[in-house]
């Protein structure tokens, strides 16, 4: 007898359906594993975190809050990895912007709100997209790794934004503390609710998904991108322009990243800091996998991805089992994902020896 | 258990069933191979030879049926499927279309890898020895101790047989072996079969060549759609019989007129492209594309092709020498400016370069002109106008598939041909690029492509098919050009060349 895999024609709604509950059972099962190690119980340690995470208006808004980087770093990783261009670089590209946003937001340009929000913006997408452009020309002209650069891009812009921050741009009046002078008033976003930390980033990065879902699916833009992405040679046999719809994508990607970084200081820190993120970068890869890099997936995988780390601090406080446990569920989600991903591409067919062995 | 049977049956296939789901690739199928013959096995893809033959070798396991071997006393025994080391033991030995050769190791080294452990190699005048009686007995004549990287493909090849009759092979198994060969070169196969056949080895020759069939087998088995369709003793047989066989039913010969040449429409002046990534370079070719005549380029696959069909795609411009497309010299790689000219192109592997697999028929049919105004306005697709071109295609073209939302890797290798037939010659181009346009179809797909081509130059189009085929060539071209290391020479006007002139430039020599 031998198992064999056999690549699936096509897979029914019903079935993508049944493989995503299946999967998210799947990563509970397994995640209840250590919690029972730890001593707690599952069903008790789960039913703390759906409560930590949406039990109150004020959970709701942490887990918004939460969220909100995450769908636009989210976005970032989805569309570069659309076009097979392998963005790793998100950490960087949020820091940059959040740099350039206070570059211009803290005084060098005196604007009303309604354009110094924007031009804020503009000028964290334009920087955290330059960041994507430099790695992606680098790889066209002399084949670098995209992977590696990005990567290593990280460290070298935090390091910058920590020169910077600790130098020429240090606040006098941070009391020593390495932070940036403030973001103006006029360049802060405003607070969805009163006296709750959720703010107008959800929306703008709401408003990214789904203009990036008009992109995938109706643009001229979007269909070179797959067509780059799917099958590189055709595309460039079809006289699509690989390298230009390339840069595109870089700019696109790396803008989104900064966007987050944008969001960050002009919604909730309203400075640069060394620990604005906490990895945003790297989870939005974990969330467009997640979302199997939907631009409208994104941002429910941002929330549930958000949902299950500020759950599991109320939860690890009410227990005593470590908020580590976020970042297992989180894991064995995606997990079990990309297993459900391979379930849904092929079939497992048993063969059996039909014929018993004679005449040897 | 043993089953004494006939000294001359050495391999016999009985009632093999195999199912894939739904699908059933090989239905009852019988297959008798005798001492000393030349068994062609004939079909179309998808027929089911490539199913039976990993039957066979124990890759796949067959859901009814058994297979015996003879062993080396003509004893028919039955052997244990799913496992390719029993099917190796018993003496089935097969050469594959992609050889699976050391390059860096000498030719002996090669034959006996595998066979002897790897602390043997070294010395081994023994096996020198065996390996030069087989040589004397064959005729396979190869330099033993030059390295395989040094060989010529049909060198190559012959190590590949070596190493198979190295093993005591009873059965040797070729798949579709003169696909890499020069005319001569396939002549001089044909000569050691026959030859092996003499001295005893049964053979099974696996291809779609009517004429190599023909030439070289004693008895034909057709396969159509997993079942036998037919056999035949060659002797008794015609290519017109063997094709209706194969397709199951009449095959139209595909008539051409006599070519009305033109205007000069395309031309290359002194071209020289140097080699790049899976293409060979081409050394100052000039030749010249008229309205009106299909002109053919022969010559085995690695001489420069390539270069030709990437000048010609738009994915190259030349190191130096000019090519002149309506007298405009192309200067810039861009594939879509020559489509905007009224070239079509046809990519030598379709699959790889001409369809993106998870990207619908409709947008597969669309891909060159998504910019056009015909599906783009402000940047945004107009699906409805993609799909409505895409059921006008499907209809004229009969590109079988589930509709045009459907995604173009479940379509076959024919199907994916008449829909880039469709994209390409939808715009009445006044320029075709046809590389490799058959390959891999069957033979009703085959006369398909043909009558296509055929019209598009009735209808004054400038043609340039490059083809391996040269029965293909032969079928098509008015005109023939011929490749060989680069440099390309004129064979002249079809009418009147015979196969050995084309052969020999194919080989290098002047005709």
């Amino acid at each position: 007898m031998s198992l064999r895999l056999e690549p699936r024609a096509d897979a029914s709604v019903t079935l993508k359906i049944l493989v995503s509950f299946g999967a998210a059972l799947a990563a509970l099962v397994l995640v209840a594993i250590p919690v029972l190690f730890a001593g707690g119980s599952p069903l008790t340690a789960y039913g703390l975190i759906v409560q930590g995470a949406f039990g109150s208006m004020f959970a709701l808004s942490e887990t918004l809050n939460r969220a909100t980087p995450l769908i636009l770093t989210g976005l970032a990783a989805a569309i570069a990895f659309r076009a097979r261009l392998w963005n790793i670089g998100a950490e960087g590209q949020l820091y940059i912007g959040a740099l350039a946003a206070v570059l211009v937001g803290s005084g060098l340009l005196h604007l009303p709100p309604l354009l110094m929000i924007p031009t804020v913006m503009l000028a964290g997408f334009i920087a955290g997209g330059l960041m994507m452009v430099i790695p992606t020309v680098l790889k066209q002209r002399f084949g670098a790794d995209e992977v590696v650069i990005t990567l290593l891009l990280n460290f070298v812009v935090i390091l910058f934004v920590q020169m910077l921050i600790e130098g020429p741009l240090k606040d006098p009046l941070s009391m020593g503390w390495p932070q940036s002078v403030p973001l103006l008033a006029e360049a802060k976003f405003a607070k969805l609710v009163p006296r709750l930390r959720m703010h107008w980033g959800l929306i703008m990065g709401v408003a990214a998904a789904i203009f990036l879902w008009v992109v995938v699916r109706k643009t001229v833009l979007g269909f070179e991108i797959k067509a780059v992405g799917e099958n590189r040679a055709a595309a460039r046999f079809a006289g699509i322009p690989v390298d230009a719809t390339m840069l595109k994508v870089a700019l696109l990607s790396g803008g989104l990243a900064g966007l987050a970084g944008v969001s960050e200081v002009a919604g909730v820190k309203g400075y640069l800091s060394a620990d604005l993120s906490p990895g945003f970068g790297y989870s939005g890869i974990v969330v467009a996998m997640l979302a199997g890099l939907s631009p409208i997936g994104t941002v429910f995988a941002a929330i549930f991805v958000a949902a299950v780390f500020v759950g599991a601090d109320s939860m690890s406080r009410a227990t005593g089992i470590s908020n580590y446990l976020a970042d297992l569920v989180v894991a064995l989600s995606l997990l079990c994902v990309l297993v459900g991903g391979f379930f849904l591409r092929f079939r497992l067919r048993y063969e059996r020896a039909a014929t018993p062995m004679a005449g040897a | 258990m043993s089953i004494a049977a006939t000294n001359s049956v050495v391999l016999s296939l009985e009632g093999i069933t195999k199912r894939f789901g739904a699908l059933v690739a090989n239905d009852n199928l019988e297959l008798v191979l005798k001492r000393g013959e030349i068994l062609a096995l004939l079909g179309e893809n998808g027929a089911g030879k490539t199913t039976l033959m990993n039957i066979l070798f124990g890759h796949y396991v067959q859901d009814e049926g058994v297979v015996r071997i003879a062993t080396a006393d003509g004893v028919l025994q039955t052997l244990p499927p799913g496992s390719p080391g029993a099917a190796l033991a018993s003496g089935i030995g097969m050469v594959h279309q992609h050889f699976a050769l050391a390059e860096n190791l000498s030719g002996l080294d090669n034959i006996r890898l595998g066979t002897e452990g790897l602390l043997a190699l070294g010395g081994g005048s023994a096996a020198r020895k065996k390996v030069q009686q087989i040589i004397a007995e064959s005729g396979l004549e190869v330099d033993l101790d030059r390295k395989v990287a040094a060989l010529t493909v049909g060198e190559k090849q012959r190590v590949e047989i070596l190493k198979a009759l190295y093993r005591n092979v009873r059965v040797l198994i070729l798949d579709e072996p003169t696909a890499v060969l020069t005319p001569q070169e396939a002549d001089g196969l044909f000569t050691v079969l026959r030859r092996l056949a003499a001295n005893g080895l049964g053979v099974i020759f696996i291809s779609h060549k009517l004429g190599e069939v023909l030439a070289v087998s004693h008895r034909i088995l057709v396969l159509r759609g997993g079942r036998k369709a037919g056999e035949l003793v060659t002797a008794n047989a015609d290519r017109r019989a063997i094709a209706d066989l194969m397709v199951g039913k009449s095959v139209a010969a595909v008539t051409r007129t006599a070519p009305v040449p033109g205007k000069v429409l395309a031309e290359f002046e002194a071209v020289s492209l140097k080699a790049g990534p899976g293409r060979a370079r081409l050394d100052a070719a000039s030749f010249t594309l008229r309205a009106g005549e299909i002109v053919g380029v022969a010559g085995v696959s690695g001489n420069g092709q390539a270069a030709i069909a990437a000048l010609l795609s738009g994915l190259a411009v030349p190191d130096s020498g000019e090519v002149r497309i309506y007298d405009t010299p192309i200067t810039k790689a861009d594939p879509r400016a020559l489509v905007g000219m009224g070239v079509a192109r046809m990519p030598e592997d379709r699959q790889h370069d001409g369809v993106v697999g998870t990207m619908s028929v409709a947008d597969n049919i669309a891909i060159e002109d998504v910019r056009s105004k015909d599906f783009a306005r402000m940047g945004m697709i107009d699906r409805k106008a993609m799909r409505a071109r895409a059921d006008a295609a499907i209809k004229a073209y009969d590109i079988r598939c589930p509709g045009p939302d459907a995604e173009a890797r479940l379509l076959s290798g024919g199907n994916v041909q008449k829909l880039i037939l469709a994209r390409v010659l939808e715009r009445s181009p006044r320029i075709i690029l046809a590389n490799q346009p058959t390959r891999g179809l069957d033979v009703g797909a085959q006369s398909e492509v043909h009558r296509r081509i055929i019209a598009a130059r009735d209808r004054g189009a400038a043609v340039l098919v490059i083809s391996e085929d040269l029965d293909e060539l032969f079928a098509l071209a008015d005109r023939f050009l011929v490749v060989h290391a680069g440099a390309v020479s004129d064979a002249g006007a079809s009418e009147g060349l015979d196969r050995g002139t084309v052969g020999l430039l194919m080989a290098g020599h002047a005709a």
